[in-house]
């Protein structure tokens, strides 16, 4: 088990989908990240933002953490959901894009034309849709820590499949060679499987972190009203 | 922590590339790529000219082949779709050394392989000849929100510090006999991650209230550079067009 530096790509490379569709998402990319820096503000002002970076740094390190699958078998976490879920759909949105930006811009991981459809699947797709499921169940993950965890698995494997689903639609659009039935079946079966995994360290991950600071998970900070009171002036946060 | 300066593709050098301002040359290489995704998939010699293109900025920056070609390795997964495709794709199929082939999958395979590779070595030479410091001021230039170019600032800065803590936490799972084979034996790594956002947001915490302390006002100072000048957009941009021609030309020369 070696913590390896991007040795293999993970994201999309250029040239799966054609131009014109990769402008479009693109497009989409640019207006929802415009969209999360607005609604970001709201949980963190130009002031705070440093906690967002080393959430994004946080993100950053963990997908280079490789987890034992089988012997020799080992996968990673892609931590849309477990953003979502520890800091909000927004705040997490922009930390995942500005992962994704500098792996492409630093690392040449994921082409730089098909940056927007990785933001698009990853970020902004995954991650809301991710948190949507969190958030429909938030009775169950505010009864108990049990809850929490279940909330969290079900998130990050909708989260996933979701972001898989995305790459369908774009390669529908604008990709060739595949018939769709194939890509279709290819992509959400393995994603399928890929988020068990998912699923499970960020299901554990919540759980250690809320056994710890329970005031930092996101989803259920609503829930303990008596940890929102702050004296003025203490943390401006 | 002074090691945020450099990252691993990055290689130090004074060339004319090198000296260019960043968002010059962040525009030139989404160009250059856009291009190439542009170039229809049977302009075969077309991507021969995109090559020739990039050769030519090596040379200027001065990067040798073999050193490229070993970062350009990063994209083996698409590889192996670009070889599945002729096998599985739907269409006429053409009989190659006994294995019947989908003509519409090899040029699809090839299509993959010829524009993700070519967009690699696009990426690797921006990469290579862009500091870190200097890529983040250049995407403030390129108007990108100051709140996002924090938050890439900060992320890069602590990146190694966050990298070398996970590193050392997994130093003291092996040394206690941690040696997790099968999915089931999840956890101490698992709880670990959970250890590893706490120590980050907390610091996260301590980054800002020092900050705080030593005036920080919600803006990063020194982050707008100078505006390049028409003469220097104008010499950049000349790949990037000639890459665009190339690509329109294949339009009607197949």
């Amino acid at each position: 088990m070696e913590t390896h530096t991007g040795l293999v790509a993970m994201h999309m490379s250029d040239g799966i989908v054609n131009a014109p569709t990769s402008l479009l998402f693109g497009l989409v990319a640019v207006l929802g990240l415009a969209v999360c820096v607005a609604r970001a503000r709201r949980d963190l002002d130009d002031r705070t933002a440093p906690m967002a970076g080393l959430v994004a740094a946080f993100v950053f390190a963990v997908q280079m953490l490789n987890f034992p699958v089988l012997p020799g078998v080992s996968g990673h976490l892609l931590g849309g959901a477990l953003c979502a879920i520890l800091v909000g759909p927004y705040v997490g949105a922009l930390c995942v894009s500005i992962v994704l930006l500098l792996q492409a811009l630093l690392f040449a991981d994921g082409g730089l034309s098909a940056l927007g459809t990785n933001i698009t699947n990853m970020a902004l797709l995954g991650t809301f849709v991710g948190y949507g499921v969190a958030v429909a169940m938030r009775r169950i993950a505010t009864r108990s820590r049990g809850g929490l965890v279940v909330t969290a698995f079900v998130a990050a494997w909708v989260n996933t499949v979701v972001a898989s689903l995305g790459f369908v639609v774009q390669y529908a659009i604008g990709g060739e060679g595949l018939a769709l039935g194939t890509v279709f079946g290819l992509m959400t079966g393995f994603h399928a499987l890929i988020g068990i995994g998912e699923g499970l360290i960020t299901a554990l991950t919540v759980g250690a972190v809320a056994a710890v600071r329970p005031d930092l998970v996101y989803l259920t900070r609503t829930a303990a009203p008596s940890l929102q009171i702050k004296t003025p002036g203490v943390r401006s946060s | 922590m002074a090691a945020g300066h450099a990252h691993p593709l990055y290689r130090a050098g004074d060339s004319a590339v090198h000296r260019l301002p960043a968002h010059v040359k962040i525009v030139v290489a989404f160009v250059f790529v856009l291009a190439v995704v542009a170039t229809p998939r049977e302009a075969f010699a077309v991507f021969g000219c995109h090559l020739l293109l990039l050769a030519g900025v090596w040379v200027v920056a001065r990067i040798p082949p073999g050193w490229l070609a070993t970062r350009a390795l990063i994209e083996a997964p698409f590889v192996v779709l670009a070889v599945l495709l002729p096998f599985f794709a739907a269409g006429p199929r053409v009989e190659w050394w006994g294995m019947s082939l989908s003509v519409d999958g090899l040029l699809a395979g090839w299509n993959i392989l010829v524009k993700g590779t070519l967009g690699v070595l696009v990426s690797v030479t921006l990469a290579a000849t862009t500091p870190l410091r200097d890529l983040v001021s250049g995407l403030s230039r390129l108007r990108v929100p100051a709140m996002v170019c924090v938050i890439a600032t900060l992320m890069l800065r602590y990146l190694e510090v966050i990298v070398a803590e996970a590193r050392r936490m997994r130093l003291a799972r092996v040394s206690r006999g941690h040696d997790p084979r099968f999915v089931w034996q999840l956890g101490a790594t698992v709880r670990s991650v959970g250890a590893l956002f706490l120590r980050s947001y907390e610091r996260g915490e301590r980054v800002h209230l020092a900050m705080l302390s030593r005036g920080y006002t919600g803006t990063m100072p020194a982050f707008t550079t100078a505006p390049a000048s028409t003469a220097t957009w104008s010499v950049a941009l000349l790949p990037a067009a000639a890459a665009v021609v190339c690509a329109a030309s294949g339009y009607w020369v197949r």
